[in-house]
């Protein structure tokens, strides 16, 4: 075969071909021939994705990171992120001929000479706030639902990661303004890193370049907030997405729905319509918000100045869990080990942040490990059928809650007319046994849920209807479920405590034991679903 | 590598540790699934064989749009009529902007140019949105349909070529062979990002911090002077109960005015002196019930600055520490450990106040070689 | 643009015949029930052009006299002197007067960690009348010149004084914070300019005192106008949550951005009848 002949041949054919097809037909064709995406399109086009409201939430979080995107692009069009004094000639007359650095000042004539320019600083900032907070919903949705469990371990950590550098995100660019709110928010970084042992002065010092200010920080962490970290973010997107693709959609227990296979709308049209319809609805929504309602006043806070301070500092919601956990700290949490000082009331917060991001990252394989469940999981639970991990997350989440709400304390203060102190000593002790209260009480109310389930599968709903038999009882009629209402509720996964008994080399060892602990306090208090005799049994009487 | 994955196959097959429940009984797979290809081990979950088996997918309900044309015709001009709301959103927020030129200095245009044209664009975004969404929701085919899953590792004859690629790689490179080019590479590598880290050293000045951290700019004579104008006080201006943001004299003047202000601000207050426990050593600190404190608190640095003049507390308001002013500066409650450092203060010959030395302790958060000196 | 703030005049003569002899009880509730609308009638405060301290022009000081003592001697002392219930009056003058019955803050209704804000239980008169009988026992900072309360300074120079003596503690928009043991810094949102002057000059309850030497009378003048101008001119973005800061911005975000779009995907996913 050579070019000569076969060239010519091929390409006769193709245009036949193409005169065929109408201008999209020829279009797809000419991509098609230099990119295989025809591949793609097979590929793709028909996957089944499975309808739940919260499995859009995910969704939520790509799109507010589009609109951030779109809407971070424009700003940087205007921002300048220099520390150098200027004096504000801008149009805002409480700020007319005041020092302040060119960072804030570009950021107010964003605000004020710029057309619609308040309006896209207000939808980028309210994307961001939104941004984080459908990433932690969605993150709880996945962790109540079991979605974590193999073969997705390695997609919630991509997660995970997703989720810290959307923080990171978050405070690089609340502090790119240079106002008093976020100078104060960045005294407060410096301060912490001054309070980490050994290292901490040093990373302050070439943090801040030199002495806090300095005139370096704004920049810095611009290069970070627009090129570093919106990079890795993407990256971690994308492999997220992939896994997705791989591993496919969870879908929740029903009719039909197995182990084994998807059910649900196909992407193209179905879900694309709804999907890409949804990314407007998330931007439209979100536009309303920023054109209706005001979000980091800047020009009330001023320039960042080490001297004045606001009452109600307060970081970005997200950060709140870390300045809470700095407020909870008891008075005098600090020694000297020789002449060196050791700042417990910094490391104490760093490390409880540190282990609570930890144990989330980690919590996929601790469970595996407890259950030993090698098998691949595409059922997502009902929070309820697994009481012991509900009950955990639960409690995570109260424990989350004490550190933001103390992070608010001065403002529940004012807001329910209570004393500063008693609300951080409430939240000391709602972090110290909260979680403890909603460990049990949050277990307790899911094995009951599972009670209620297995009567209702078993014997039906009440119907309230009140019969009277002709011996005189009165019974209350149960309207009996169909098999299809029936399989929701009992088919879920059951596990059991492991039985402590010797490998085949006849030991017991130390991990083993702690294993069958764990496994005997995940698992000792369960609801075992339906079986067929149980049902069989009670259709009888 | 190599060793890796037929490692992992290797623990498949023999089940480690699970062997303990397999005795329980369970050795079948799920009995819901039928095309379970791999038996993988299921731990310590309950397999039961007499589990109630999947119905089956239930009859499909059809959507009114499916069954009667007029609905269908409705949910189409719906959709049509959501569009437009889209294109009127968009060419309203055009208009908007037009409208309303910025610059003529009335703050209250800003505001409705940003109320304006954002709500325009909500409009179009929400009127393409929802069109979608009933389009697909109401006229496109409904039917849920149904994709096979299979297991997400490669097929066993997909795994077998990788293991032979990568023993392939091994043996045609000798990498585990020739151990000493292996690991003279693995430190080679280990090696190659030190510059790197080393280079970050330029982040930050030559001086060593802990030298900075230690001083301010307040020295013996140093006036006072308030926060921002940078006039001196008069020991007689400050009257009980009263409190001055203090910044030392020259401020304004040096270039790098914020990273000293960061030190050297200073809160001034006046109280009646029965009222301060003077410890010794510091009875020359303060003036006829004159006293002044770093206003940089001691945890992590936020000025604190509320001053109570009744109860003589200090509250920092970002993390609640409170200093009691009458016991020099004492923390009673919230994070903070040490009191706020006191400056020590005289009045000169012309009545004003003046700094006697510089703190004599270094201000603001604690720092590891904080009291290494 | 010229900054639109009401110019504050002396107000109206009083209008109502209730005298000092009402037990305090009656006055209480009379002025509970009645001031809520009078209030609204008399936001021109207490007579803001009077240059003199000691002398109130139109003020009679035996009703004073006669006020004070039916209603304030039980904790401050026939002769302001004080008593375990109430501080001395000694020396705080027509200023600190006119704030602390002005702002209805005086008398105080119940035993908390401070006097709050509360529908005032005296006409302007009578606050007139008090205000010059304390200050004719015992001279004090007076009532402010109408000079620094018309809102006219320079906006930019109040605003950078209001972030280094003031914001701390009432919150760079004026929206007021926490304080310790349950006090707290109230908003100054709509607080007249009189009222904010004389808080200023006598430190009320906690509040730091800020004399003329702190900030000057123009200063002061100049704080006034800033927070003039807040009241006057809403927030160029739109709604402003109270001006809480980032704990208000987030709170909205959960409930009601990611409430709706939750609420939205549910509709989204639900399959159409």
């Amino acid at each position: 075969m050579t070019i000569d002949t076969q060239g010519p041949v091929t390409t006769t054919h193709g245009q036949e071909r193409a005169e065929d097809a109408s201008v999209v037909g020829r279009m797809a064709n000419y991509l098609d021939e230099r990119t295989s995406l025809s591949g793609a399109v097979k590929f793709l086009g028909r996957k089944i994705f499975p309808d739940h409201w919260s499995f859009m939430l995910g969704e939520v979080a790509l799109y507010s990171f589009v609109v951030i995107l779109l809407s971070g692009t424009f700003l940087t069009f205007f921002f300048q992120a220099s520390m150098s004094e200027v004096q504000y000639d801008g149009s805002y007359i409480p700020m007319k001929g005041v020092e302040m650095s060119a960072a804030l000042q570009s950021t107010l004539n964003i605000s004020f000479d710029v057309r619609g320019g308040l309006l896209i600083r207000q939808v980028h900032y309210w994307a961001a706030l939104l941004f984080v907070a459908s990433i932690g919903l969605h993150m709880l949705r996945v962790f109540f639902t079991g979605a974590f469990r193999k073969p997705r371990e390695l997609n919630w950590v991509v997660g995970f990661l997703l989720f810290v550098m959307a923080m990171a995100e978050g405070f690089t660019g609340y502090s790119l303004p240079d106002d008093l709110l976020s100078g104060n928010g960045l005294r407060i970084i410096d301060g912490m890193v001054k309070g980490l042992p050994v290292v901490g002065t040093w990373i302050s010092y070439l943090l801040f370049g030199g002495e806090f200010p300095g005139t370096d920080i704004v920049g810095r962490l611009y290069t970070l907030h627009i090129l570093l970290l919106p990079a890795i973010v993407v990256a971690l997107i994308g492999i997220h997405m992939v896994l997705l693709i791989i591993n496919k959609h969870t879908q929740f227990a029903g009719p039909g729905r197995t182990n084994d296979n998807v059910v649900g709308v196909p992407i193209m049209p179905v879900f694309a319509a709804k999907a890409g319809g949804f990314f407007f609805i998330v931007f439209g929504v979100l536009m309303l918000v920023a054109a209706t309602v005001t979000i980091n006043p800047i020009w009330n806070y001023g320039p960042y100045d080490p001297s004045p301070v606001s009452a109600g500092t307060q970081p970005d919601w997200y950060i709140g869990f870390a300045d809470g956990a700095l407020r909870l700290v008891p008075p005098g949490w600090e020694f000297l080990i020789g002449p060196y000082t050791v700042s417990m009331n910094i490391i104490v917060p760093v490390l409880a942040l540190l282990v609570l991001l930890g144990a989330v990252a980690a919590y996929p394989f601790f469970e595996a490990w407890v259950t030993g469940d090698r098998r691949e999981h595409h059922i997502a639970d009902r929070p309820r059928n697994a009481p012991t991990r509900t009950a955990i997350g639960a409690a995570g989440l109260t424990f989350y809650a004490a550190l933001w709400a103390a992070a608010s304390s001065d403002i529940v203060a004012t807001h329910f007319r209570l004393s500063i102190e008693s609300v951080i000593h409430l939240c000391q002790a709602l972090l110290i046994a909260g979680p403890f209260v909603a460990f049990f009480v949050t277990k307790r109310v899911c094995l009951a849920l599972q009670k209620k389930d297995r009567e209702i599968a078993l014997h039906g709903f009440e119907s309230g209807r009140i019969v009277r038999l002709p011996g005189g009882e009165y019974i209350e009629v149960h309207q009996p479920l169909s098999e299809y209402e029936r399989w929701r509720l009992v088919s879920y996964e059951d596990y059991q405590p492991i039985m402590l008994r010797p490998d085949r080399r006849g030991r017991i060892t130390a991990g083993m034991r702690a294993r069958a602990r764990v496994s005997n306090w995940f698992f000792e208090d369960r609801i075992s679903p339906v079986s067929r005799p149980e049902l069989e049994a009670s259709q009888h009487h | 590598m190599a060793d890796t994955i037929r490692d992992a196959s290797g623990t498949d097959s023999a089940g480690e540790d699970t062997g303990t429940e397999r005795e329980t009984g369970v050795h079948s797979t799920s009995t819901s699934t039928e095309v379970e290809t791999r038996s993988e081990a299921p731990g310590t979950a309950v397999v039961r064989p007499d589990a109630i088996p999947n119905p089956g997918f239930p009859p499909e309900r059809l959507r009114v749009t499916d069954l009667d044309p007029r609905e269908e015709k409705k949910a189409e001009r719906a959709v049509s009529l959501w569009f437009g709301l889209g294109i009127f959103g968009a060419i309203a927020a055009v208009a908007v902007y037009v409208a309303f030129p910025l610059g003529n200095g009335d703050p209250d245009v800003n505001r409705w140019t940003t109320f304006g044209i954002g709500m325009g664009i909500a409009l179009g975004l929400l009127g393409i949105g929802f069109g979608a969404v009933h389009w697909s929701k109401s006229l496109m085919e409904g039917h849920d349909l149904v994709e096979q899953r299979h297991t997400t590792r490669g097929s066993e004859e997909t795994r077998a070529r990788a293991v032979e690629v990568f023993s392939l790689g091994n043996k045609e490179s000798g990498f585990s062979r020739r151990k000493m080019i292996r690991n003279s590479m693995i430190a080679a590598l280990v090696a190659f990002p030190l510059p790197g880290i080393v280079l970050f050293r330029g982040l930050a000045p030559r001086e060593d911090p802990n030298e900075l951290l230690k001083f301010t700019m307040w020295k013996k004579g140093t006036r006072l002077t308030r926060d921002p104008s940078g006039t001196p006080i008069k020991a007689s201006e400050v009257t009980i109960g009263s409190a001055f943001h203090v910044i030392p004299e020259g401020l304004n003047e040096t270039e790098d005015r914020l990273e000293e202000k960061a030190k050297a601000a200073v809160l001034l207050m006046r109280l009646r002196p029965q009222d301060l426990t003077i410890s010794s050593g510091r009875e020359s600190w303060s003036y006829d019930g004159i006293v002044a404190y770093s206003k940089i608190c001691t945890h992590v640095g936020c000025p604190v600055a509320l001053y109570e003049q009744q109860t003589h507390h200090l509250l920092c308001p970002c993390h609640q520490s409170q200093f009691d002013i009458t016991r020099e500066a004492t923390v009673i409650f919230g994070p903070a450990k040490r009191p706020l450092p006191q400056l020590p203060i005289m009045v000169d010959d012309q009545g004003y106040l003046v700094a006697r030395s510089d703190f004599r302790e270094p201000v603001g958060p604690s720092f590891w070689e904080r009291e290494n000196s | 643009m010229v900054i639109a703030s009401p110019r504050r005049r002396r107000p109206r003569s009083t209008r109502t015949g209730r005298r000092s002899t009402l037990a305090s009880a009656a006055l209480l509730l009379i002025g509970l029930l009645a001031t809520g609308g009078a209030y609204a009638a008399f936001t021109g405060a207490a007579a803001a052009d009077s240059s003199a301290s000691a002398s109130i022009r139109g003020a009679n000081i035996t009703d004073g006299q006669k006020l004070f003592a039916a209603n304030c001697a039980t904790c401050h002392g026939m002769a302001l002197q004080g008593s375990k219930a109430g501080p001395t009056l000694i020396g705080v003058g027509a200023a600190s007067v006119d704030f602390q019955v002005g702002t209805g803050r005086m008398p105080l209704a119940a035993n908390s960690p401070q006097g709050e804000k509360k529908p005032r239980q005296f006409t302007d008169a009578q606050v007139k009348n008090l205000a010059a009988y304390v200050a004719s026992v015992s001279p004090g900072p007076g009532i402010p010149a109408g000079k620094y309360l018309t809102g006219n300074g320079n906006v930019a120079k109040g605003a950078e004084l209001f972030r280094i003596n003031c914001a701390m503690c009432h919150n760079v928009a004026g929206a007021g914070g926490a304080l310790t043991q349950g006090k707290y810094a109230p908003s100054l949102k709509g607080s007249t300019a009189a009222h904010i002057y004389e808080a200023m000059v006598t430190g009320p309850q906690n509040m730091p005192v800020f004399n003329d030497q702190n900030i000057s009378p123009e200063d002061k003048a100049n704080v006034i106008s800033y927070l003039q101008y807040l009241d006057n001119n809403a927030s160029p973005g739109g709604l402003d949550l109270g001006n809480l800061g980032p704990v208000s911005e987030g709170l909205f975000v959960w409930i009601f951005a990611l409430g709706s779009i939750v609420g939205i995907t549910v509709w989204l996913t639900a399959k159409s009848n």
